[in-house]
């Protein structure tokens, strides 16, 4: 309180000398995100107005993409985005899920401290690194070992019948849960660990198990904020690159088949941008950009709100 | 029953992560010598060369990236912890998170649309401006959090002793931060120096020795990128040297960050 006194004083006296320069210079930087944020929407906005004029958001459901003919839709970037995501969200959450309960259910100190400092460093891990790891290891793994099983077992359906190629939705979808598992554990992690001991005490006095405990405290209470880091996940799936473009096969279809090859729209940005020869194929490049920070807006959004309302908002961070 | 599922998630969780690890060291020791880092990359179809001009260029870039970032990242986070309300910070924060969250290739986008189409051409000081982009968001939050841990009691001694607020916070609160600011600062640089998607768009990559930051330069995650999808076998392995050194680099920035922080305020 004794500050908020002092502050009123120095304020009466403010309005010139160094106190307001200084505070002019830091509160521009600190809305500086805001002016890139705005810059940003207001020039891709403006660079894909050739796309726009054209095609209009019948853009997103044409299935042609055919830069000879200046025919561009971007319904199989779309497809694929979301599949891949999805894919990576089914497989990595459940793993993420079990391991941040791990860490703080029931590994013991030393493990505990052993392992967190380790999948921090590994996330560290640059996705171009994961990309070649996944064209020369995963990929090859999975068509020679999961595929044929995975056929064996559900070739009844259509989602695992194709002949397909090795670069795969698959392998798009496998190497995504694999680089934001860290993150949604991370963040688990980080809400399991808010919910208040009292209550999981309070339960096992009652003659709760450990997964009575999770099932029926530590769920419940943390559920807003595993929700949370699931969409952060997935809008981190959503962006990523690298790591998709060296797997995900880059062909411009649409396929039910998890077999056969795909692309994403960043995958597409990666690869076409630096080689787009018309005007038009650039500026429909641009409104895939626009859409696709768009969409990662709105997950992203969500996704913090809900981490807000349970850990409590700005003292915890989220990275 | 639960406590076998769990354990066994937490395997399935590092065992990618580990396999990624022992094949970078497996693939990429042996194909590491010295003209990695002294010699410039051969022609087509020619055995051998180095990477030397990629070495250089990462740093070069992520050296202007950081000149651009850190500054300008801190002092954001100086006005959210110091100067902006509640309210103003947490629209700051948010505003903050959501840049954070934008897809870096995004980022390449928009600076390639205002910096490589002004300047007719791509070049280094482009690339380090979209990594400025990915690490300002991660600079202003940590500096933001770290000084959340200067006691108020500092603040308040300071501004008892009569001196301004300007550099009250200048002087005594941000060096009494300083080593954390310092640990987020070289986090974020580690996190810009593994982007490859928006140099793709920006820094696009050169064969030859580029010291000029308005110039198209090579730089290591490009060259993985590039080499790792050609179908040369001399090539793939050359790609693995690189992730090694890549990695690296990185984990040396992570874990120096590490120290500087458990330097300065013990435990981990």
């Amino acid at each position: 309180m004794g500050l908020e006194a002092g502050l009123r004083l120095l304020r009466r006296r403010k309005g010139r000398g160094p106190e307001s320069v200084f505070r002019a210079g830091l509160s521009l930087s600190g809305f500086l995100p805001l002016l890139i944020l705005l810059g940003i929407v207001a020039v891709l906005w403006r660079a894909s107005g050739p796309a726009r004029g054209a095609f209009g958001l019948r853009f997103f459901w044409g299935r042609v993409w055919d830069p000879v003919h200046e025919v561009f839709g971007a319904l199989p970037f779309v497809y694929g985005t979301i599949v891949t995501s999805v894919l990576a969200v089914l497989f990595g959450v459940p793993v993420a899920l079990g391991s941040a309960l791990f860490v703080v259910e029931i590994a013991p100190r030393r493990v505990r401290s052993l392992l967190t400092p380790v999948l921090d460093l590994l996330a560290g891990v640059p996705s171009v690194v994961y990309g070649l790891w996944g064209m020369f290891y995963l990929v090859p793994f999975l068509s020679s070992r999961v595929e044929p099983l995975l056929r064996r077992a559900f070739g009844f359906s259509p989602l695992f019948s194709c002949t397909g190629a090795q670069f795969n939705y698959l392998a798009g979808g496998v190497i995504l849960s694999v680089m934001i598992l860290p993150t949604v554990a991370s963040i688990c992690r980080e809400v399991f660990l808010a919910v208040p001991t009292e209550l999981k005490e309070g339960a096992m006095a009652l003659g709760a198990t450990r997964w009575d405990v999770v099932r029926m405290v530590t769920f419940p209470v943390a559920r807003g904020g595993v929700i949370g880091a699931i969409f952060l996940g997935l809008a981190r799936a959503l962006g990523e690159t690298m790591a998709v473009t060296m797997v995900v096969g880059n062909r411009p279809e649409i396929s039910a088949c998890l077999f056969a090859p795909g692309y994403t729209a960043a995958a597409a940005l990666a690869n076409e941008f630096t080689e787009a020869a018309g005007d038009v194929h650039l500026a429909s490049l641009v409104y895939l950009a626009l859409a696709l920070m768009f969409v990662t807006f709105l997950v992203n959004l969500i996704a913090r709100l809900l981490v807000w309302k349970v850990t409590g908002g700005e003292e915890r961070g989220l990275r | 029953m639960f406590m076998v599922a769990a354990s066994l998630a937490a395997v399935v969780a590092l065992a990618p992560l580990l396999w990624v690890l022992v094949v970078l060291v497996m693939k990429g020791a042996p194909s590491l010598d010295l003209d990695f880092f002294t010699k410039l990359p051969k022609p087509l179809g020619v055995e051998g060369g180095g990477m030397a001009n990629a070495v250089v260029g990462s740093l070069m870039v992520v050296g202007l990236g950081s000149a651009i970032a850190l500054p300008l990242g801190v002092l954001g986070g100086v006005y959210t912890r110091e100067y902006a309300g509640v309210w103003g910070a947490r629209a700051v924060r948010l505003v903050s998170d959501v840049l954070a969250g934008v897809p870096s290739i995004v980022l390449g986008v928009f600076v390639w649309a205002v910096v490589v189409v002004a300047m007719r051409r791509f070049s280094a000081l482009a690339g380090g401006l979209a990594l400025a982009l990915v690490m300002l968001p991660t600079v202003q939050r940590s500096t933001d959090e770290v000084l959340a841990l200067v006691p108020q009691e500092v603040r308040e001694g300071a501004l008892a002793l009569g001196i301004p607020k300007w550099k009250a916070v200048l002087w005594v609160v941000v060096p009494s931060a300083a080593g954390g600011i310092l640990s987020g600062a070289l986090l974020a640089v580690a996190r810009a120096a593994g982007e490859t998607a928006p140099l793709l768009l920006t820094a696009l990559g050169n064969r030859f020795w580029n010291l000029r930051p308005d110039r198209p330069v090579a730089t290591l995650p490009v060259m993985i990128f590039n080499y790792a999808i050609s179908p040369y076998e001399d090539w793939h392995r050359q790609a693995w040297a690189a992730a090694l050194v890549l990695v690296a680099g990185v984990l040396l920035l992570t874990l120096g960050a590490r120290w500087v922080l458990r330097r300065k305020y013990g435990g981990s």
